[in-house]
């Protein structure tokens, strides 16, 4: 046993040495690769991968890059701006007549598998998993079958292995022969994976198995692969209502404040969320022209930016209208709406009514893949985080600081804090700046996963008001549970009853819960509530 | 009474007479070298504009070009350029300014359909001359309207048989998805009878509609990824409109949704909607048009110089990267067309114009000599299918030999066999 077991190891890395040396492929088979329809191009590809020879990798990579061009028969390798000729290796001008080779979304599937299973043969372990990664997703064509089951044999890794051998019995479902295809179907039960489903689900079509024991090991697979998935889609459903829920609550924290606690009717508030999208947008550009190498961290200097700049033009309204509107909540909503028309044609004027591009730092691309029906993408991630922490700022600031020691006085009895010596004035003005620079937060968020136009704010202060007003008017917690609940309850009746219908359902059951509560969730004592 | 009745016909005789005057002073007004005004209906603002902006550009480019080769009939055309902001009711006022207050001789104009059906009773009133520059659902044919853009067959349907294709996939589910308004449920009912006419089962296929403006596709993409899941190859057909795109492209990009598993075709989203959107996850994902900026032939390589340098000198946004797309080159096609039958009519006279732009023939910048059809309003037009690039250009991979003629009629709702390939005489 120990002897056939070195023999076979022996076999294996002469061949794996043999592989290693090989040379890479004949013109006439780059030719074939290259030209044709994509019928024979594939053809080509499969009779490569049954050689099974990783010299060809190279060829296949620069083909699925769109790098190999074409002048009637002569085949050009364009690597970093300069031409190779494939036929004699020369570095040349690459003609002004060469055509691309055009791969659709069929060629490439097949390029990608094929570089896969020869990538399986990689003495790196990140590579190997990659390719099979890939080779799963890539409905494994028959060709690839011999380099997988040897694979699977050599691999050391057990993670590897497992995919290697869904693969297989992936493969061995199509199989002629009923005991290898049972096999098959039984082994896939322990699978999660979406590709390994709709295997299942095409062999139970019409057509597709005929063996009775067959089919009903197919089923059993299939119903312990749903059980598995059902819990990833659940999970998915409360992430994106999570997320819904972070950036509503973004939207809405500023508005808490300065409604919420001060009592202004801020239709402005919108636009101080549309501000700060576009002081993230400076940033990113100013980042772009200067320091190019620094892109990704641009958001970091848009958070402080967008956070002072709306401060600040917070704290001059206040200074300058609303502090003369205290009280009088009809003249404050049409003194704020028109200065919400006022930034928004400011901002046409500036920089054009048409949206503007904010591009996502390369870290905020892509996201986790927990299974396959489950991906946490970054940027969402991002957000929740990022709301979570701005949330937190906010509670210390008015719980844990003396400014937030004052706007709560100042906001349960404005008289009896000016009696006892706080500057009311002062408060009302940095509360204000505060609510504002919240805002601005909200709109670097924002930015990063909507349209940046002059209209941003019309689309949230809907919203924005709809939470703080059933969470209860005055009242942090009761933002964040109203935020967060109506995050989780429009993703899951989008779920069922769609887009479209899923928000009107929302709007319905806040307007017949305000009917039966109209002070909200929760509801404190504040100034507009005198 | 008989003095009452010389009355009215002394009356009548000099109505008459001043009604030929003014005729003749119109005429003599077309003498002389007065500019002709022609509209410009485009969003500039809202939610439209991200489309839309580009072809108010490009109209302005070829009327700048017209002008400067000596104009139409000696005289030079002056562009009215109004902002409808993505409003459906502001569009209707805004064309009946057009007609009535600027008195122009064209317009062109409009993108969603929900806006060409919100102006089309005033250019029916008014009898005005409307080009419509991109692709729609059919079932129209109006008198007072040419439809530059591409009728269902001529971009939809080609599409979806690609997607049928072995080339394409072999789709045997499909999820139909788009913006909730008249041009996507109108699509996507011609594409229902389509499917079922190739035997597809209604189980295969799901349709999801949202509001214009919708930013937060998480749900819709876990709902693609499980419909497709459940077996069969499957791709998807979105009709979304407008900049509900840009956040549509980026959640499939994260959640990775790869052209090569669920393959996502669109007849909204060309080179413009695509600028500012990053493109590598999306490689693959397919645009069904009669014009991509990729196409390989003179006429093209001409047209993409002369607006890159329009683009340069207006110091318009985006000029570094200047971008050609379908939309713009029909309405490129739809100007150069009125100018000929305006050159053939003699006049600018809204019922000799319409007579004379049947049969106009063009050489488009798609590399084909595009033709009006001679009686349906609509072009003859060939259809590229194209597969996005990394650097957000588009791949052309299958496309018919030559121009194929519109049905605005789409044999597959059913009544419309009955239906006259013309507009209804007044």
């Amino acid at each position: 046993m120990q002897i056939a077991k070195i023999i076979i190891t022996c076999c294996l890395a002469l061949t794996g040495l043999l592989a290693g040396t090989a040379h890479a492929l004949t013109v006439a088979e780059r030719l074939a690769l290259a030209a044709g329809d994509n019928d024979q191009r594939i053809a080509a590809l499969a009779r490569v991968v049954a050689v099974g020879d990783p010299g060809a990798s190279p060829f296949l990579k620069s083909l699925l890059d769109d790098n190999v061009k074409l002048v009637g028969n002569k085949i050009f390798v364009v690597d970093a701006g300069a031409a190779i000729n494939a036929a004699t290796g020369d570095h040349v001008e690459l003609p002004a007549d060469a055509e691309d080779v055009v791969n659709n979304n069929r060629m490439r599937s097949e390029l990608g598998a094929a570089i896969a299973a020869l990538d399986l043969r990689s003495p790196d372990a990140a590579v190997r998993l990659q390719a099979a990664l890939a080779l799963r997703q890539a409905d494994a064509a028959d060709s690839t079958f011999a380099l997988v089951v040897q694979a699977e044999k050599t691999e050391q890794d057990k993670k590897i292995q497992t995919i290697l051998a869904e693969i297989r019995a992936g493969i061995e479902l199509h199989s002629t022969d009923v005991v290898l295809r049972l096999k098959a179907a039984r082994e896939l039960a322990a699978s999660t994976s979406a590709e390994m489903r709709q295997l299942l689900v095409g062999r139970l079509e019409p057509g597709g198995e005929a063996d009775p024991e067959v089919r009903s090991a197919i089923a059993t697979s299939l119903r312990a692969l749903d059980q598995r998935l059902v819990y990833f889609e659940v999970a998915g459903t409360v992430f994106t209502g999570l997320s819904l829920g972070s950036v509503l609550l973004l939207a809405a924290l500023g508005l808490a404040i300065t409604y919420g606690l001060m009592g202004v009717i801020n239709m402005a508030h919108g636009e101080m969320m549309m501000l700060g999208a576009y002081a993230t947008y400076l940033v990113q550009n100013l980042f772009r022209q200067f320091a190019p190498a620094w892109f990704d961290a641009y958001i970091l200097v848009a958070i402080p930016v967008a956070f002072i700049l709306t401060a600040i033009i917070g704290m001059l309204l206040e200074r300058t209208i609303i502090r003369h509107l205290y009280g009088r909540p009809l003249e404050t909503l049409l003194a704020t709406w028109g200065i919400s028309l006022i930034l928004m044609q400011l901002v046409r004027t500036l920089f054009g009514a048409q949206n503007v591009e904010v591009e996502n730092p390369g870290w905020m691309s892509g996201g986790i893949e927990l299974a396959s029906n489950l991906v946490l993408p970054y940027n969402r991630i991002t957000i929740i985080l990022f709301s979570l922490a701005v949330l937190l700022l906010v509670w210390t600031l008015l719980n844990k600081t003396r400014l937030g020691l004052f706007v709560r006085a100042v906001t349960q009895n404005r008289s009896m804090a000016g009696c006892v010596g706080v500057n009311t004035a002062r408060i009302d003005a940095w509360a204000f700046g505060l609510g504002s620079g919240i805002a601005g937060l909200a709109g670097v968020a924002l930015a990063q996963i909507g349209n940046v136009g002059p209209d941003l704010g019309k689309t949230y202060i809907v919203d924005s008001f709809m939470v703080v007003v059933l969470g209860g008017v005055g009242q942090l917690a009761g933002t964040v549970y109203a935020a967060l609940g109506l995050g989780v309850l429009s993703k899951f009746l989008e779920g069922y009853a769609g887009a479209v219908l899923a928000k009107i359902i929302v709007l319905v059951i806040i307007i017949i819960f305000i009917q039966k509560r109209p002070q909200g969730i929760f509801a404190l004592k504040g100034r507009s509530v005198d | 009474m008989q003095s009452r009745r010389t009355f009215i016909k002394s009356m009548t005789a000099i109505a008459a007479s001043v009604a030929l005057m003014t005729g003749s002073l119109t005429v003599l007004a077309a003498d002389s070298k007065e500019p002709i005004k022609v509209g410009i209906l485009h969003s500039l603002s809202g939610t439209m504009s991200i489309s839309e902006t580009a072809l108010k550009d490009m109209a302005l480019m070829t009327i700048e070009e017209i002008n400067k080769n000596g104009g139409v009939l000696g005289r030079q055309l002056e562009p009215v350029v109004v902002d409808p902001a993505s409003d459906w009711p502001l569009f209707a006022e805004k064309a009946r300014q057009l007609l009535t207050k600027d008195k122009v001789a064209v317009t062109f104009g409009c993108w969603t359909s929900v806006s060409r059906k919100s102006v089309l009773p005033v250019y029916k009133e008014l009898n005005g001359l409307l080009f419509y520059p991109v692709q729609y659902e059919g079932e129209e044919l109006e008198k007072n309207v040419f439809y530059t853009g591409a009728a269902p067959n001529q971009q939809a349907i080609p599409a979806v048989e690609y997607l049928m294709s072995k080339d394409g996939g072999s789709a045997k589910r499909f999820v139909l998805l788009g913006t909730d308004y008249v041009y996507p449920r109108t699509t996507n009912k011609i594409l229902r009878a389509f499917l079922k006419s190739k035997g597809v089962a209604d189980a295969d296929i799901m349709e999801e509609y949202t509001p214009f403006g919708h930013s937060d596709y998480q749900t819709i993409i876990a709902k693609i990824k499980k419909f497709s899941a459940e077996g069969k190859k499957t791709a998807v057909i979105s009709t979304i409109n407008g900049d509900s795109n840009v956040p549509f492209y980026k959640e499939l990009g994260n959640q990775g949704l790869k052209a090569k598993d669920v393959p996502v075709v669109a007849f909204s989203v060309g080179e413009e909607e695509l600028r500012g959107v990053d493109t590598k996850p999306l490689v693959g994902h397919l645009a069904a048009w009669n014009y991509f900026m990729s196409l390989k032939n003179p006429t093209n390589s001409a047209f993409t110089k002369k607006w890159a340098d329009f683009a340069k000198a207006k110091h318009l946004p985006g000029a570094d990267k200047p971008l050609t797309n379908d939309p713009m080159e029909a309405t490129y096609i739809g100007i150069n067309m009125w100018k000929q039958a305006v050159e053939k009519a003699g006049t600018t006279d809204v019922d000799k114009v319409i007579a004379a732009v049947g049969g106009q023939k063009f050489k488009a910048p798609s590399g084909f000599e595009i033709e009006m059809d001679a009686k349906n309003h609509h072009l003859h037009k060939p259809v590229f299918i194209g597969e996005v690039k990394a650097d957000g250009q588009f791949n052309v991979v299958w496309k018919t030999s030559g121009p194929i003629k519109a049905q605005p009629w789409s044999p597959y709702i059913v009544g419309n066999d009955k239906k006259k390939d013309e507009p209804e005489a007044k």
